[in-house]
């Protein structure tokens, strides 16, 4: 029971991160014209798929709720006022898409609400996720970091970080779905943001060796875990090959295996703990005020909510 | 635990759900009746069923998108704010929640989209069938709700562990007899609302003459359900408080403002308690036994009055006794809208009727002031419990939230709801103004050939279906 729990929390999330992701992140590159026309485009290859998207968002929190009441009331609770950013930003760029077709006059309202509030939860997801690895102060099952517990250089790194990977996926549901000169803007993106991205895993990756190395002795004691590093590799590739033969269908799907790759990697190198190795000079193990299901069993049997921006680890 | 912190928490959730249940409260009823629409469509091929279910679909996006988003922050507020619950009540609320997430919204999320974007792309039988998941998925969201809340009124089915509540047994958690009033009573609650909704616009048309066969279309059909609706929904009223007298004689003594035990009862019609002194400062009283007949339909039965309980389990009088008047108020000024309405258009003589026309067009707020206080006198009442004789309000909170952090989020949520709300309301009413015919901004330029899903602003194009000068 625990196991399937776990599965549909991982499977929720990372289908979350595959499909609103690619919405945020056309969300992002909207503020970047100013082309009404291609505004107009934009925003057709995601209206009708925002709001079934967003629903992983409510299933990955409900579920997490019902299955793991600790984890869900532990994190939420200490990630109160980036949650509550998150959800404003949500809040208004979900609106737009019903508002903005009403008017003219204020149309601009709504196009900073869309664009911004995008941004917005894109960056705090990747803002929390770094700073669930990070590990948050927890003592006798209960935060005990403050307000701003989850702030931090690497949280905001990783903040920065999935704003990248989102505009990427966005760049890429934007070739599959449009034409022309939006399509042609997209695929010139691409290779920078792919780029990007790598840098920014890279600097990850170097970050985690000199802050923790029990992920490193995980991945020793699990050799299997290198073979999605090596999905990931080829998914690049062909990414690259896939754009420069402008294959217009095929860059999304590698984008997403490149996300699902990462997002495995990281489910294995921590598992079985839900909530990554605390901040060892913070605080008390984390894992020991926790419960499954109501059962009392008190090892986390799970990675959950963590791995979204982490893919990144790549 | 912070004593601000607390308050504002408990503000703060008492003003995010009540935004939030006043959209799907409309387009529950909403998407029932636009199936409605689109079978008399199909059935009958009449131009103007489709320009009035095109018209309301519009609406609908509107308030849907914003349902959608408000209820976003609902997951999210019972792990911020109210931690303790969370971790308690997890394992019961948590799973019915997701629960409604896999049966209702997916079915509400995918169906949408073709019913906004796929008119040209699916065959007419596929698109009334996906109307119908549109409306079975909003009914099925009230349903998972409303045992959610049921559970939390009246706990069944459930074993403390650890602390926890885990459940039991699922059966008697889902068929909990508290539910299987209080549904009915939420969903009948919600067709009314889209009734009355839609007849105010087809009252308003009529005052200003124009869209006269789809203003007849409107106040016929919103006019005709809400006058069959309204007394069911007076029945199963007074059902739900049969469940109250049972699990909650503590709310009902506060819905009642009584005071004392009595056998027989009396009702009190208005009254201003004083809650420091334990008494009615001012009451208009019906002598017994009419309160036994209203609370346990019994002329001998003996009611339970505050003073029995215990002072710490007392929830507040005045809101519930106020709520639970104002809320049985607008449903009898609605059912008498609605019979008199009905009879004058089976007369055929309500286009004469101006001040009646009138008045219907201007109840529209009736329904959601009803639906919002019915709320606040289940919930206010069923202080000061969050899961009613299991975990107390003040206990439920998250311990170390400060009054800094609970106020900036009641400020943000203020300030964003506001905003989104004043703008939905305002775009809501350009809409209607303009009608069905009507679209708001110019055609877009021609949309991106061979590519689905580039229509997102096209407006809906109803004129070819104009209905004819002479219907």
């Amino acid at each position: 029971m625990v196991q399937f729990w776990v599965f549909v929390l991982a499977v929720s999330i990372l289908f979350y991160v595959l499909l609103d992701g690619f919405d945020l992140g056309v969300g992002i590159l909207f503020g970047f014209t100013l082309n009404e026309q291609r505004r107009r485009e934009m925003l057709a290859a995601v209206a009708p798929l925002w709001d079934g998207n967003e629903t992983w968002l409510i299933v990955a929190g409900v579920v997490l709720w019902g299955a793991f009441p600790v984890v869900y009331a532990t994190l939420f609770s200490a990630l109160y006022l980036p949650l509550l950013v998150m959800l404003a930003g949500l809040i208004l760029r979900g609106v737009a898409f019903e508002y903005r077709n009403k008017t003219e006059r204020m149309r601009w309202i709504w196009d900073l609400s869309f664009a911004g509030g995008s941004s917005v939860a894109a960056f705090i997801q990747g803002l929390m996720v770094g700073a669930l690895v990070e590990g948050l102060p927890i003592s006798n099952g209960q935060y005990a970091g403050g307000e701003f517990g989850w702030l931090s250089p690497f949280s905001l790194l990783c903040g920065v970080g999935l704003c990248l990977g989102y505009t990427l996926l966005g760049a890429c549901w934007l070739v599959r779905k449009c034409a022309d000169e939006v399509r042609d803007s997209a695929y010139r993106l691409i290779p920078s943001l792919s780029i990007g991205l790598l840098v920014f895993l890279i600097l990850v990756f170097a970050y985690a060796l000199v802050e923790s190395l029990r992920i490193m002795s995980r991945w020793l004691e699990r050799p299997y875990l290198f073979v999605f590093p090596a999905v990931g590799i080829v998914a690049a590739i062909v990414l690259a090959a896939s754009v420069r033969q402008r294959r217009d269908g095929w860059p999304y799907y590698m984008v997403v295996l490149i996300f699902a790759a990462a997002f495995g990697t990281l489910a294995i190198s921590f598992w079985p703990y839900m909530i990554p190795f605390t901040r060892g000079r913070r605080g008390a193990a984390f894992e020991s005020g926790l419960h499954v299901l109501g059962r009392g069993s008190v090892r986390l049997p799970a990675h959950a909510r963590l791995h979204r921006g982490q893919l990144q680890r790549l | 635990m912070d004593a601000t912190a607390l308050l504002l928490s408990r503000l703060q959730f008492a003003f995010t759900i009540s935004f939030h249940i006043i959209f799907p409260s409309f387009t529950i009823g909403l998407a029932a009746w636009l199936t409605i629409l689109e079978a008399l469509y199909l059935a009958t091929g009449r131009p103007a069923y489709r320009v009035v279910f095109e018209f309301w679909l519009k609406i609908f996006g509107v308030a849907f998108g914003l349902g959608v988003v408000s209820g976003i922050v609902m997951a999210f507020q019972f792990g911020t704010n109210w931690d303790v619950l969370a971790r308690r009540s997890g394992p019961i609320q948590g799973v019915l929640l997701s629960y409604e997430t896999f049966t209702a919204f997916f079915l509400e999320a995918s169906f949408f989209g073709i019913l906004v974007f796929g008119r040209p792309r699916v065959p007419p039988w596929f698109y009334l069938f996906s109307t119908a998941m549109v409306a079975l998925g909003t009914t099925l969201s009230a349903f998972w709700i409303m045992v959610d809340n049921s559970w939390m009124q009246a706990p069944v089915g459930y074993a403390i562990e650890n602390g926890e509540s885990v459940p039991a047994d699922w059966p008697k958690i889902i068929f909990s007899p508290v539910l299987w009033v209080r549904f009915p009573h939420m969903l009948l609650a919600s067709c009314i609302t889209g009734a009355f909704c839609v007849a105010a616009t087809g009252a308003w048309y009529l005052l200003s003459r124009k869209f006269h066969a789809e203003a007849q279309i409107m106040l016929r059909m919103g006019l005709g359900l809400a006058a069959a609706l309204v007394p069911v929904q007076l029945f199963f009223g007074h059902l739900n408080g049969g469940y109250v007298v049972h699990y909650q004689p503590a709310k009902m003594a506060a819905i009642e403002a009584r005071w004392h035990d009595q056998k027989p009862a009396s009702e009190v019609l208005l009254a201003w308690s004083d809650e420091r002194n334990q008494r009615n400062l001012f009451a208009i009283t019906l002598p017994p036994p009419f309160g036994s007949l209203i609370d346990s339909d019994s002329l001998t039965a003996g009611e339970v009055g505050m003073n029995s309980i215990p002072l710490q389990d007392r929830p507040p009088m005045i809101i519930p006794f106020f709520a639970f008047r104002i809320m049985v108020g607008c449903g009898l000024v609605m059912l008498l809208l609605a019979w008199v309405g009905s009879y004058r258009n089976v007369k055929g003589s309500i286009e004469q009727g101006r001040l009646l026309l009138r008045a219907i067009f201007l109840s529209f707020p009736l329904p959601f002031i009803a639906i919002l206080t019915g709320w606040f006198t289940a919930d206010v009442g069923r202080q000061p419990w969050t899961v009613y004789g299991v975990l107390r309000t003040a206990d439920s909170v998250t311990p170390f939230l400060t009054t800094r952090a609970a106020t900036i989020s009641l400020i943000v949520f203020c300030a964003v709801y506001t905003f989104i709300f004043a703008f939905g309301v305002f775009y809501i009413y350009q809409l209607l103004r303009a009608g069905p015919e009507g679209s708001l901004v110019r055609a877009p330029a021609a949309a991106v050939p061979n590519r689905p899903m580039s229509v997102v602003d096209e407006p809906v194009t109803v004129s070819s279906l104009r209905v004819g000068e002479g219907e």
